[in-house]
């Protein structure tokens, strides 16, 4: 074995029953081997990794690993995730869902883990489908194509993720591909680093179903149509709008500085403890008013 | 609490009592959404909690206020939610999840009319039968039906007990009269109270089956992150946690949800009995209505009719024994809700024909009064 496979083989679990239950050419693998890759860079131990999951076939993800994993139900691993988090601070909890789980059934979640900013580093694995059911439209199928459920092709608009859950609030968001392993390593450690919510959106594909219906090839053309399709935020900046046209950024598109959850909560319970009435002098409140800021 | 300050009686809601009861009970995590008859169970431990070193936080809805509860369960903490109809129905998928994964939680429901937005914020028993069958899927379940402010407290604290013990749900069913009701009361001091905590694992983490069962059926549970790594799941699982389909691990798998809860009824299941030992005449009653059946039982006596009462406690599973050992005594049953006659569906399903079962089934959105449970034994008797 190389060391990249004993590097894997020591953080997977042999009790459970491979095979997985991923089709061939799936995207999932590639995002589990990476998410391996990070913690073991980041010297986390297996104890302090929580990895949380919704329903769908990203939401198999964490039974292969050997962490703390919990699959939850449909749209709502952000919601025990958050409850983990503020349980027990010292924990690294690692939210892993795809696209119809984070954006359509857990939608409402998703923004408001992005509001409140908690400590939370989320995961959409973003295929524009709902695979394990058999190839229903999401909320990121985009206009015009077919999906088993848009036999006529799909007549709603597409979320973007990213601009999604920044304007939600989150500290950081990025976005990375199923083709840029090296780009999704760096990406999954610099969200996992950063303290409050950190988004990485994960361009992968489902050529069984999302594929197939719409004459994308197989799981090697869909990635050769993503390495021709995506740019770097850095060079993206330097392109004219015309250039970018029908391409996508990625890379850390988000990241900003503000105080996660855990820390505000910390001054309430402070608060609380001093057992004294909670008074905001006047001039502060006009300032606060002032920072809520809305266009 | 404590102190000699504290242990002078204090008029109080049931509400506030129930907060109360979640402190001492060992409770430091809440997550809910706002609805009333409910609110002020939040609004108490959202100003109690952080001074204990717990953690309040008002989720965007009822479905993510029970995940995060369960999420903080599973990391190690005791957490509670409450909610009234409305988000009681969105709580049901969590419920299942709570059950199936068997994570300790306490679920209160101040009752108000339904069905839907229904009666805010009038009192109802509406929602006996959703605690039982609200989720989807075979599972047992437990629930508690307090009757005043002091037993809001006693009972939360019992709730707690429950389902740390048995590493399941309970679900505390109030209703709006009770909580918010005002009482004198003196609640108990929290260090006279019976307290229990979830089992640990006594084994090293290489030997640790999360799932394994046990003589007593309910395995022990090991907090997140303090080096037992298993896996959770809302899947049928095997004793590893590990998602199954094979039939000869979901049988036993399914038998021990059930065996924990069933081989313990003993220990689950309380009912209060007034005036039953020469008692013709039986009503079965639960939450605020037994108040008035209780009246109801005094005035019949008044009138020389042998009238008792059976107050439920524990609501599901429903107290068989209270009512044969009830049927020695009585062949008329009278069972007064608010509701269309939830509970006596259980009363004539263990009655089987040996008695007569009445019903006073009203759901007004007002208490039921001691003469409206009266008129059918009046009658009966004629």
């Amino acid at each position: 074995m190389n060391e990249e496979r004993r590097l894997i083989y020591h953080y997977l679990r042999h009790d459970k029953k491979f095979p997985h239950v991923w089709c061939p050419g799936c995207g999932n693998g590639i995002v589990l081997g990476s998410l391996i890759r990070t913690v073991h860079a980041l010297g986390l131990s297996k104890d302090e990794v929580v990895l949380v999951s919704g329903i769908g076939c990203a939401g198999r993800l964490p039974v292969y690993v050997d962490f703390n994993t919990l699959h939850t139900t449909h749209g709502r691993a952000l919601t025990f995730a958050t409850g983990i988090k503020l349980a027990k601070p010292h924990l690294k909890v690692i939210v892993i869902m795809g696209d119809g789980d984070a954006t359509a059934i857990g939608g409402n979640h998703l923004i408001h883990a992005a509001r409140r900013n908690v400590d939370l580093t989320a995961i959409i694995v973003n295929n524009n489908i709902y695979g394990m059911t058999g190839g229903q439209s999401s909320p990121t199928t985009p206009h015009g194509l077919r999906a088993s459920t848009s036999p006529y092709g799909h007549a709603e608009h597409a979320f973007d993720i990213a601009r999604l859950v920044e304007a939600a609030g989150a500290s950081l968001v990025a976005r990375g591909t199923i083709y840029h392993v090296n780009l999704l390593d760096k990406l999954f450690q610099r969200a996992m680093e950063k303290v409050g919510f950190a988004v990485v959106e994960v361009i992968s594909h489902c050529p069984t179903h999302f594929g197939k219906l719409n004459f994308l090839g197989d799981a090697v053309e869909s990635m050769r149509w993503m390495a021709e399709h995506a740019v770097a935020v850095e060079r993206a900046k330097k392109m004219r709008p015309e250039e970018l046209q029908g391409k996508f950024r990625i890379g850390v598109l988000v990241d900003r500085d503000m105080p996660d959850y855990q820390s505000e909560y910390e001054k309430v319970r402070k608060r609380a403890m001093e057992g004294v009435p909670y008074r905001i002098d006047p001039q502060e409140i006009s300032k606060m008013l002032e920072s809520h800021q809305i266009y | 609490m404590g102190g000699e300050e504290e242990r002078r009686p204090k008029l109080i809601q049931g509400n506030e009592a129930c907060a109360e009861g979640a402190i001492a009970a060992g409770c430091r995590f809440y997550a809910g959404y706002p609805i009333t008859p409910s609110s002020e169970i939040a609004e108490v431990l959202s100003y109690r909690l952080p001074a204990v070193g717990g953690t309040f936080i008002q989720m965007e809805d009822e479905i993510a206020s029970l995940g995060a509860v369960i999420g903080a369960s599973l990391a190690g903490v005791k957490a509670m939610t409450a909610t009234s109809g409305p988000g009681f129905s969105l709580m049901q998928e969590h419920i299942g999840f709570a059950c199936m994964a068997e994570v300790p939680c306490v679920i209160v429901n101040v009752m108000r009319g339904g069905p839907s937005t229904g009666l805010p914020t009038s009192p109802s028993q509406g929602d006996v039968q959703q605690a039982r069958w609200g989720t989807h899927g075979d599972h047992p379940i437990i629930a508690l039906t307090p009757w005043s402010v002091r037993e809001c407290f006693e009972l939360t604290v019992r709730a707690f007990n429950l389902s740390e013990k048995y590493r399941t749900p309970v679900i505390l069913l109030m209703d709006e009269v009770v909580g918010h009701m005002r009482e004198n009361v003196v609640l108990p001091d929290p260090s006279s109270l019976e307290i229990f905590d979830r089992v640990k694992p006594s084994v090293p983490p290489e030997w640790y089956i999360p799932y394994e069962d046990t003589s007593f059926g309910v395995p022990p549970m090991a907090p997140f992150g303090e080096g037992y790594r298993y896996h959770v799941t809302g899947l049928t699982h095997d004793v590893r946690g590990f998602p199954t389909l094979r039939e000869d691990e979901i049988e036993p798998f399914m038998a021990r949800l059930f065996r924990k809860i069933w081989s313990h009824l003993d220990d689950i299941q309380t009912w209060d009995t007034f005036q039953m030992e020469d008692a013709e005449i039986c009503i079965v009653a639960y939450g605020s209505v037994a108040r008035a059946a209780k009246r109801a039982v005094l005035e019949a006596r008044e009138k020389g009719k042998k009238v008792g009462l059976v107050r439920l406690i524990t609501i599901w599973p429903f107290c068989r024994r209270a009512i044969e050992e009830a049927l020695k005594g009585c062949k008329v049953f009278v069972v007064p809700e608010m509701n269309m006659g939830q509970i006596s569906r259980e009363v004539k399903r263990v009655v089987r024909g040996r008695g007569e079962v009445l019903t006073v089934s009203k759901a007004l959105g007002r208490l039921l009064t001691p003469n409206e449970i009266l008129e059918p034994i009046l009658e009966e008797s004629r």
